[in-house]
């Protein structure tokens, strides 16, 4: 009952982890076999890590609009997010903020600094006024991700550069583009931040290697100190196959994107619209407000299903091999109450009904008629269960 | 038949979940995430929820984490505190039994299409004359668990299955290091699992209620110590009650939370004819004769007769604190139970 095979699966939780590119895989193995000196040596074993690690750098540079000198290798998104908030509280113990839909990677590090977790409305847009009440000289960093993990939800980064060019000149925009990066063109649309975090596994890479892009006029101080390797600001012998993974796949994620986005856009309407249609009452979440769209990314469908418990769908689910999720799942691996959905306004009762479907590069047509063939009769027989 | 295995992560839910799907049945294994306060034990830790995970792992089942915080808060944490508060003595387990385990998690069970809800406690069920399924003690009496599960109806019973019941504890945790678990000779469960050892029951409750200082009075009415919090003193305490040393051992006997008063005295003083029940539930006919009662988890069980809402000790025992859950038995088999007035 464990065993399933691949044909019975149908994985809708790209936004949790995707499956690495064949190119990436294959760039991981040969830099492994490779590159297995350390890059900061002096002698040719060396310099072939070496050479793999600043490849992977210009990959990097090339597909966020940034310098090669401005991208740190680190081990994770979480841990380069946690290096963006520490560093910047660091320099001068100024105040943090963030938005209260941010993963808890931004969320706990800037509630740990006694800092500000600021208001969205409900379709998850920052409280801008809020942030023009806090925003002065003893601001150091704010952090807003540029599209959120559970909703999908885009932010302007423009309009809050401009409130801390007004008002806190002081202050570090930084940007978790962590679920960004595989559907935006992060190049254009975090231009205004001066701190990016990504991480290798959302976009075909491994898991295990983040980058947080540190534009060369920000001052932030390490939070691991040691060698140094990367620019001072994070030590640690590089992940040599992993960054030259992560390098692959961001070049192929920023030269495919606008195909991806196209093909997977039209697939996720597809899914949201067909499931709207068996389920009318499936609320879609921030999808409107008033008359106006909001934007998400071409991969996210995320919906709530009144009356029913996530928990008991996603495990229906799973027993017949689609693979979803709800809100972020806590260590124990279960599924905590969504705290984007409540910061939004949602009911708890409402929230808890709530499914996260995200799509991929990688998702076929075959997966979205095999997705509506089954979820809304899941949904139908939970319901019928607990009438 | 389909059933659902609730895993803690102890020897016991793990040997019964291998011994289900050795018997034929398609398992899936579940643990509940109740609690995410700083337990370091019991059913809810990060830990537990791997050794959980492992076990399915070693005999081959899937295995999901349940996220029940909220009902726990409200059906466990809020009564056990309400209760404490009011100078009683709640017993936690047998509330999570009957509102998490043999009712939230079997409803889940139902609407998911499971047949069964199996359970690693020590207790047996057994089929009387009338056809209806009942709890019974297990094997092991030094284990037994049929106290704290006593409230499941019998219709409810008929979906739920304990398998380890017939078993000596040696014997699940030999059968537990045949399988090659690494829970094999993991420590026993003990006390209330939301309490840890680095915080106590004082701190726990002093997060959610104020502690009341009261007096200690004997049975004249003279003051002779004082307690920091009556919510934390119980009826047949001899400890932490501020005595001076050197006298015979006394007793708490009443907790007055209105007056702020503790009343003391000796043993005798503490001995009682009888017990009056709140809620008095039979899980068949009514019996008034030959029973057995039980008031605490791993108590001693004594003779006693029943009229009305009324436990008769047939030699005087001492009393039962209000809050306490008193557990009937027709020899092994629970007839009835009831919370002391």
């Amino acid at each position: 009952m464990s065993a399933r095979t691949e044909s019975e699966e149908t994985y809708l939780d790209w936004a949790a982890s995707t499956p690495m590119r064949p190119e990436a895989l294959q760039a991981m193995v040969q830099a492994a076999q490779d590159g297995y000196g350390n890059p900061t040596g002096a002698h040719h074993r060396a310099r072939v890590g070496r050479r793999i690690v600043d490849d992977a750098r210009d990959q990097v540079a090339d597909a966020v609009g940034a310098e090669p000198s401005e991208v740190i290798f680190c081990g994770s998104g979480t841990e380069a997010d946690n290096l963006a908030i520490f560093g910047a509280h660091a320099t001068n113990n100024g105040h943090v903020a963030c938005s209260a839909i941010e993963h808890h990677a931004v969320l706990h590090p800037v509630q740990h600094l006694g800092g500000t977790v600021l208001d969205v409305d409900s379709a998850g847009q920052l409280d801008i006024a809020q942030l023009r009440s806090i925003a002065n000289d003893d601001l150091a960093i704010v952090s807003v991700m540029l599209a959120n993990n559970e909703t999908g939800v885009v932010q302007r980064l423009d309009e809050i550069r401009a409130v801390l060019d007004e008002l806190a000149p002081n202050a570090l925009l930084h940007t978790d583009a962590v679920q960004a990066f595989p559907w935006l063109d992060v190049a254009e649309l975090a231009a205004p931040a001066d701190l990016i975090s990504l991480s290798g596994h959302k976009f075909g890479g491994p898991k295990g290697v983040g980058v947080l892009i540190v534009r060369s006029h920000a001052d932030i101080k390490a939070q691991t100190l040691g060698g140094g390797q990367e620019f001072e600001l994070r030590s640690g012998t590089h992940n040599v196959a992993g960054i030259a993974a992560l390098g692959v796949a961001a070049q192929m994620m920023a030269s495919e994107r606008a195909q991806v986005v196209e093909n997977v856009g039209a697939l996720r309407d597809r899914l949201v619209g067909g499931i709207m249609q068996a389920l009318p009452d499936t609320i879609e979440s921030a999808r409107q407000v008033g008359d106006a769209a909001v934007e998400k990314v071409a991969g996210s469908a995320h919906v709530c299903f009144p009356g029913i418990e996530s928990e008991a769908l996603l495990f229906k689910l799973e027993r017949v091999g689609i693979y979803a999720s709800a809100a972020s799942s806590c260590a124990s691996g279960a599924q905590d109450p969504s705290h984007v959905l409540a910061a939004m306004g949602y009911p708890r009762e409402l929230a808890a009904g709530s499914l996260r479907m995200s799509l991929g590069f990688g998702t076929t047509d075959a997966d979205i008629d095999r997705a509506l063939a089954i979820i809304p009769e899941c949904v139908q027989t939970l319901r019928a269960a607990s009438a | 038949m389909q059933v659902m295995v609730a895993m803690s992560g102890g020897v016991d839910s793990s040997v019964a979940a291998a011994m289900m799907l050795d018997a034929g049945h398609e398992v899936v294994g579940v643990t509940m995430k109740l609690w995410g306060g700083p337990s370091d034990k019991g059913c809810c830790s990060v830990s537990d929820v791997l050794d959980a995970r492992r076990a399915a792992d070693a005999i081959g089942v899937d295995h999901h984490v349940f996220n029940f915080g909220d009902d726990f808060e409200r059906h466990v944490i809020a009564p056990y505190v309400t209760e404490h508060d009011a100078g009683r003595t709640p017993n936690p387990c047998i509330e999570c039994n009957r509102s998490i385990k043999f009712a939230r998690l079997l409803e889940r069970a139902d609407a998911l299409g499971f047949d069964a809800v199996v359970t690693g406690h020590h207790a047996q069920i057994v089929t009387v004359g009338d056809g209806t399924r009942r709890i019974a003690r297990a094997v092991d009496v030094a284990k037994d668990q049929s106290y704290v599960l006593h409230m499941i109806p019998p219709k409810d019973l008929a979906r739920v299955e304990f398998p380890i019941g017939g078993l000596e504890k040696s014997v699940v945790r030999q059968m537990a290091a045949d399988m090659g678990m690494r829970v094999a000779n993991k420590p026993d469960s003990q006390d209330v699992c939301f309490i840890s050892s680095t915080t106590s029951r004082d701190e726990f409750l002093g997060d959610r209620l104020t502690h009341t200082p009261a007096e200690v009075v004997d049975t004249d009415g003279n003051q002779v110590g004082q307690v920091d919090s009556i919510q934390l003193v119980t009826i047949g305490q001899r400890k932490g009650l501020g005595l001076a040393g050197g006298s015979p051992a006394q007793y708490v006997n009443n907790v007055d939370i209105g007056a702020q008063r503790v009343t003391i005295g000796t043993r005798q003083d503490l001995l009682s004819e009888s017990v009056e029940l709140d809620v008095l539930t039979w899980v068949g006919e009514p019996v008034s004769q030959g029973l057995v009662a039980q008031t605490s988890a791993h108590g001693a069980t004594r003779p006693a007769r029943v009229h009305a809402n009324t436990v008769t000790w047939e030699t005087p025992q001492q009393r039962v604190a209000p809050g306490q859950t008193v557990v009937l038995y027709d020899g092994d088999i629970v007839v009835g139970g009831g919370v002391a007035r």
